[in-house]
């Protein structure tokens, strides 16, 4: 599904120059669930964002379901997110001003899908969820891990070839974390490729697949028997 | 363009309106105060300028009147202080060597200027009334509106100095009962029988006359009250396209050499020049016309131009969502295009609300001042006008909806995710 070679990235600041990526080789199978670990800064993000098509790598090879991924245009990248790529970010994102349902529509909308069907599929997701009946309400009336759950279900609701999840628990308590995993690890289930940046332990070994970044490189890349998150959630 | 005619599009559109109440109030007021402003004062210039019209329209708009005062230069022989009498004479002089002089009506008159009125009896009602003398020629200088059934003096009875009269409406109120028809009915005179051949309407405003005048042909006037060839005054249209004050120069100064009277006496002659008057009073109200549509146009720009602001400070406030519609597949075009087309919507809503308000303001004040003696009448705004400012609010919507737009899409999708 996903294939990279030799990924360079670096930021330049005045005459100063970052380098963040230093030559990351790694490949994703169809239906995996990957963590990506690390310490501040090493990178998770960068890599993530490359892959997502927000950022573009100085040098090295993506290849996103034998699709190459060079040189895009902005219109392009904007067009492949849309049909390739869901995004879960740690801080929602979702539009103000939007019902949760609205929310979930929106990249349907960019696809061009009739409203009827927009609003019928988005409160299907809303339903995957579990917030089918919270559809109507805004996301300031939503509770972290409801918003993060609208989250999901938008980013799903274009059915998309891989998730992206920047921790996506990153501003929730354990218990709620836990029921995020547990939709996450529910949506890999179905045959999903998730990949997950996070910094927590225990919501890395709730993947089956456990990347560690250090100083712009791979420094491990190991299977792991993955934690059910249901196991902690009543 | 496929967007522009996308429901989809409209529904963004309009719910970001409506979500966002205080920017598109905020927005919409300037642009609806400007067009507002606009159709206002256009409307109302406008309606001063039809109003100085019905004023004069009784009227020929460059007419003017000349009569003969004292001299104040001895000249050929005269001492100054002669008293100058306007002759008959003299029209057809001033016809030959004044070429822009369409028509001249000499008039004779009894009952103004200090002279004593006409006694004017019909059985035992009397009255005292304002007689003149005239020439059918008066009624294409002054239109007399007369009532149906009447006329006013025509050819013949001046050639036959026939005894004939146009009434006021006031006369024909005080001589005549009410069920009676005056055509065709006799009074006196001084004393001398008159048939009444026509009633003539006043109009409030117009002209310098009263609705008790009593016209008569001006040959009847001078055997009556035996005024030989003397007239009292001139009144003098120029063709449409003559320059009123050179005509009146050059009226003035044949009259100076027909009557003897010195070429720089300035006092020898009176003249009143109408056209002249209107000519200030139009220059006037298209002054205003056009102050208007500047004034007006300038409101509508700061109103656009506020509106781009408030929709560049919103494209700052709304980086994070643009970044986020934009990862999920919004592509640039489509966000700019939202953009514009969000500034050219609220535009026109506010222009068009501008208008459909700008006209409820001129029927009121149409309502508050009909009747009145204000001149102000009927203040439209002419529709290319509106359409004008319509197009304009297009145009100047959407180029200002660019730069919010354009800085939109100058943000690349990973910093406007990362803004807080
Ligand atoms: N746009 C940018 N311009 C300059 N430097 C950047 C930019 N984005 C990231 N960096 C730097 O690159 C390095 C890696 O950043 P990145 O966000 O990928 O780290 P991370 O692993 O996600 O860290 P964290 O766990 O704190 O989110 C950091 O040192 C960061 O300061
Ligand atoms: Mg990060």
């Amino acid at each position: 599904m996903i294939e990279i070679k030799d990924l360079h990235k670096s930021y330049k600041m005045g005459s100063n120059s970052l380098h963040v990526l230093k030559g990351i080789n790694f490949s994703v199978e169809d239906g995996e669930l990957v963590a990506i670990m690390g310490s501040s800064g090493s990178g998770k993000s960068t890599l993530l964002n490359i892959l997502g098509m927000l950022d573009e790598a100085d040098e090295g090879e993506y290849t996103l379901d034998n699709v190459p991924i060079k040189n895009l245009s902005e219109t392009k990248a904007a067009q492949y997110r849309n049909k390739f790529l869901g995004f879960v970010f740690q801080s929602f994102n979702l539009i103000n001003y939007k019902s949760a349902m609205e929310n979930v529509a929106l990249p349907l909308y960019y696809q061009r899908v009739a409203r009827k069907e927009r609003t019928e599929k988005a409160l299907q997701y809303l339903e995957r969820v579990g917030l089918r009946e919270w559809a109507t309400h805004l996301p300031s009336e939503l509770s972290g891990g409801q918003k993060q759950r609208v989250a999901i279900a938008r980013a799903m609701a274009a059915e998309p070839k891989v998730l992206l999840a920047d921790e996506p628990t990153g501003a929730l308590d354990s218990t709620t974390s836990y029921e995020v995993m547990d939709l996450i690890q529910k949506i890999n289930d179905e045959g999903n490729t998730i990949l997950v940046v996070t910094h927590e332990e225990d919501i890395a070994h709730m993947c089956k697949r456990i990347v560690h970044l250090k100083d712009g490189v791979i420094v491990e890349d190991k299977k792991v028997k993955q934690v059910r998150a249901a196991e902690y959630v009543q | 363009m496929k967007q522009l005619f996308d429901g989809n599009t409209w529904q963004e559109i309009f719910q970001s309106i409506r979500k966002n109440k205080l920017r598109t109030f905020l927005t919409m007021i300037g642009v609806f105060v400007g067009i507002y402003i606009y159709i206002g004062l256009s409307g109302a210039s406008k309606g001063l300028d039809n109003g100085f019209e019905r004023q004069f329209e009784t009227i020929a708009k460059n007419s003017l009147f000349a009569w003969g005062q004292r001299t104040s230069i001895p000249y050929a022989g005269f001492k100054t202080g002669r008293q100058i009498q306007l002759k008959l004479g003299d029209v057809e002089v001033l016809y030959n060597r004044v070429p822009e002089i369409e028509t001249i009506a000499p008039r004779n008159v009894k009952g103004i200027f200090g002279s004593n009125p006409g006694i004017i009896t019909r059985g035992l009602k009397s009255g005292n009334y304002a007689v003149y003398g005239d020439f059918p020629d008066f009624a294409d200088i002054a239109t007399k509106k007369i009532y149906d059934g009447g006329r006013f003096i025509n050819d013949e009875d001046i050639e036959q100095a026939r005894k004939v009269c146009v009434i006021g409406e006031r006369t024909q109120k005080e001589l005549f009962e009410e069920d009676e028809d005056p055509i065709g009915g006799y009074i006196r005179i001084d004393n001398i029988y008159f048939q009444v051949v026509g009633v003539h309407k006043f109009t409030p405003g117009g002209g310098f006359e009263s609705d008790s005048d009593i016209y008569i042909p001006f040959a009847t006037f001078k055997k009556l009250y035996n005024t030989g060839d003397n007239v009292s005054w001139l009144t003098i249209a120029a063709y449409d396209d003559a320059d009123v004050v050179k005509v009146e120069e050059d009226i003035k100064a044949t009259l100076r050499s027909i009557h003897n009277v010195s070429p720089k006496d300035e006092r020898a002659f009176g003249s009143f020049n109408l056209g002249e008057i209107f000519n200030k009073i139009m220059g006037f109200s298209s002054g205003m016309t056009f102050l208007s549509l500047i004034v007006g146009i300038a409101c509508i720009l700061a109103g656009v131009i506020g509106i781009g602001n408030i929709l560049l400070i919103s494209v700052k406030e709304r980086t994070k969502e643009l970044g986020v519609r934009r990862a999920l597949g919004a592509t640039p075009s489509e966000v700019r295009n939202q953009i514009i087309i969000e500034a050219l919507t609220l535009t026109l809503l506010a222009g068009i609300i501008g208008i459909i308000f700008g006209a409820l303001t001129l029927k009121i004040i149409d309502a508050l001042t009909k009747g009145g003696d204000f001149p102000y009448a009927n203040p439209t705004v002419p529709i290319p006008y509106v359409i004008g400012s319509l197009l304009l609010m297009v145009v100047l919507g959407v180029l200002i909806g660019l730069i919010p737009a354009q800085r939109a899409v100058s943000i690349r999708p990973i910093d406007a995710l990362r803004e807080e």
